[in-house]
């Protein structure tokens, strides 16, 4: 496939063909009798697109690459193949200096937030490092600006929050204090990995709520990571479903969620449970666990689990196209969900 | 179901750990019966002495940390009065646990065969090994696990197979409760569901009650017969899981199933949000330790501990709204009651 060089404004993110190849860590003798070196294809083709001030959800199992896609993304590695594009401009064409220019405007909120925060930085300097870096000009302002964005993430009073250590808050607040280090470069586009799966149901709600208005009173574009469906209806526009390494499905989240084209779609939706005891799920769940990404599958990598398998499944890899506008499914046989209820 | 038949009777339940910070009790005067063969979803935020309910059961709490109980009969019998021998064959053979991470509950170099022989050998000395292998047999079997599989090591097993072997472990000596502590959170969502398939299969084959541990209330809506929800070391509501999530009556219980997000899509499209975290166990809030976060809150709730009592026919509820204040000389004994 060709990749064109230029990418269309209106996208904040563009990934075409996407692909990383990690080697696999063998030891002398293996390496010299294999003759090879063995690659977990983490990501294995992979393009999509974010449009400006769009909530896009990545989900799927471990290993299914979302995370890798992410890093990706953000220029946090470098792809094996194809190319990334942030609002135009081709990652890859930058030089090293460049690119740190270009993340102020693309920031990372991880899972742990005890992990993402210095415990010996006072939450203020935490937050106030990437003024440091990205805006040295305006030094005099910078702890107005930090108090201002703890205001606007709910950390109050600010002033009690400044001269705090990452210890002497509790989890829910700590994960405010990294919402806020990330917005405090006034980003774009922010990497959002599963920024809420440690917190407990109660604190989630808020930690949802919060991103979702920061969004829009910021107007951010999100690329939300997460295992999570049920969370990603929540604060998601589109979503893309992984499966080991390459995009089984993507589209508007209601049209996915309503009308699932894609058998693993369709069992990863029913396998989450519903919060009502009355309504207990009766589909009977695909055997097996996703296999090693070192020697995928052959054909749809799905095959091997999907109860609507035919002999083309093992053998012809299929292609991801668009059966509805906008609604993109790589499945054989996805037609024969198009019937189901709207 | 006729009236079902008690397996653990357990009263003013108290763990206590010595920390820095003095003396927590991250288990309060707990109580609760537990019927034999069902399976009881036990949920709560991190923090609120759900894991250590579950050790406690067992009596898994090392010294200098304390567990104590006004009573608690298994199958009839004190555990509390149990000296180490009992003990020993009390756990494994009458309770089994299964943790999140099977791979570090699991011997890395024994096999899963070993591992079944091993505990049927520990428990009963006189059972050969010819006597216990078929039995191993049919069991891994109907836990859908391949033969071929008992020769493998833990390593070379896929997560869920590996959650399996631990289930087994537990059913081999016929244990009538397995604890399982967020078993399968490390699971992947497919997975996750085959799991809880399999657990409500195992029970009405084998009758094992299961004590199912939990943050995640979905799974548990999914998955239990009743729900006894926790906060801050104590049970505050506790009934037939239908009945509880059609009426809950605590606030808190009513709040943390609005905050469940729901997969849905015609469902609510937005959720609930409790203001405030989980208290500090070192220094719980007086009276209901919920009172701080409570929408309903009165001026009872911050100077005395509601009861824990059964409000409806077999739903109890730890608080005020559904209790008569105490007058004023009795009000010192009902607080622990």
């Amino acid at each position: 496939m060709k990749i064109p060089a230029q990418s269309s404004p209106d996208f904040l993110v563009e990934l075409k063909e996407l692909k990383k190849w990690f080697p696999v860590q063998k030891g002398f003798l293996e390496v010299l009798l294999a003759g090879h070196t063995d690659h977990v294809r983490a990501v294995d083709g992979v393009s999509f697109t974010i449009r400006k001030g769009e909530a896009f959800g990545l989900a799927g199992e471990s290993g299914s690459g979302k995370t890798t896609i992410g890093r990706l993304a953000i220029g946090l590695e470098t792809p094996t193949a194809g190319k990334v594009f942030f609002d135009g401009i081709d990652l890859a064409s930058l030089r090293k200096e460049e690119l740190r220019k270009m993340r102020r405007r693309m920031q990372v909120i991880f899972q742990d937030p005890m992990a993402s925060l210095n415990p010996r930085l006072m939450l203020g300097d935490s937050v106030m490092e990437g003024l440091r870096i990205h805006y040295p000009e305006s030094k005099s302002q910078h702890r107005d600006m930090v108090l201002d964005i703890f205001d606007k993430v709910g950390l109050t009073p600010p002033q009690f929050f400044f001269n705090k250590f990452p210890h002497q808050i509790s989890g829910g607040q700590r994960q405010r204090v990294v919402i806020a280090r990330a917005l405090i470069t006034h980003p774009d586009l922010v990497l959002a990995d599963e920024p809420i799966a440690m917190a407990d149901v109660s604190v989630r709600a808020l930690l949802l709520d919060l991103m979702v208005k920061l969004k829009n009173e910021l107007n951010l574009t999100y690329l939300f990571i997460t295992h999570d469906l049920a969370t990603a209806k929540y604060i998601c526009d589109r979503v893309g479903i992984l499966y080991l390494g390459r995009m089984a499905e993507m589209g508007e989240l209601k049209e996915v969620y309503n009308r699932p084209l894609h058998p693993y779609t369709r069992a990863l939706l029913a396998a989450i449970p519903i919060p009502d005891p009355t309504q207990r799920r009766k589909e009977v769940m695909p055997e097996g666990e996703i296999p090693n990404p070192i020697h995928p599958p052959s054909g749809c990598r799905f095959h091997p689990r999907c109860p609507l398998a035919q002999e083309i499944c093992s053998k012809v890899e299929p292609e991801l196209r668009e059966l509805v506008p906008g609604h993109t499914t790589a499945c054989h046989f996805s037609e024969n969900f198009l019937k189901a209820r709207k | 179901m006729n009236s079902p038949e008690v397996l653990a009777r357990i009263r003013d339940l108290t763990v206590t750990y010595q920390t820095r910070l003095g003396a927590v009790s991250a288990v309060d005067h707990i109580s609760f019966d537990l019927f034999r063969g069902e399976i009881l979803g036990l949920v709560g935020e991190s923090g609120c002495g759900k894991s250590t309910m579950g050790k406690a059961l067992m009596r898994m709490i090392p010294p200098p940390n304390q567990v104590s109980a006004g009573e608690y009969l298994f199958d009839g019998q004190n555990v509390m009065a149990f000296d180490d021998a009992q003990l020993r064959d009390f756990r494994g053979r009458r309770i089994s646990m299964i943790f999140q991470d099977p791979l570090t509950s699991l011997n890395p170099v024994q096999r899963v065969d070993e591992h079944m022989l091993e505990a049927v050998q520990v428990h009963e000395t006189k059972t050969k090994k010819e006597d216990a292998l078929p039995r191993i047999r049919t069991l891994v079997e109907r836990l859908g696990i391949q033969q071929e599989r008992l020769g493998c090591y833990p390593h070379q097993l896929s997560g869920g197979m590996r959650q399996r072997v631990m289930v087994g472990l537990g059913l081999i000596l016929n244990a009538n409760l397995i604890i399982a502590d967020e078993a399968t959170t490390s699971l992947d969502v497919i997975v996750e569901a085959k799991l809880v398939d399999q657990l409500r299969e195992i029970r009405e084959l084998y009758g094992v009650a299961i004590l199912a541990i939990s943050h995640n209330i979905a799974l548990i809506a999914e998955l239990a017969d009743r729900i006894a929800v926790m906060y801050a070391g104590h049970i505050i509501e506790l009934g037939d899981i239908e009945k509880v999530f059609k009426k809950p009556r605590h606030p808190y219980t009513r709040g943390l199933l609005a905050s469940v997000p729901n997969i849905k899509l015609d469902e609510r499209e937005e959720l609930f949000k409790m203001l405030g975290e989980p208290p500090n166990l070192s220094h719980p809030p007086s009276g209901c330790r919920f009172h701080p976060r409570c929408a309903e809150v009165m001026p009872i709730c911050s100077q005395l501990e509601p009861a824990f009592d059964e409000v409806a026919p077999k739903q109890w509820v730890k608080c005020w709204l559904y209790q008569d204040p105490p007058s004023p000389n009795s009000a010192a004994d009902k607080v622990r009651k």
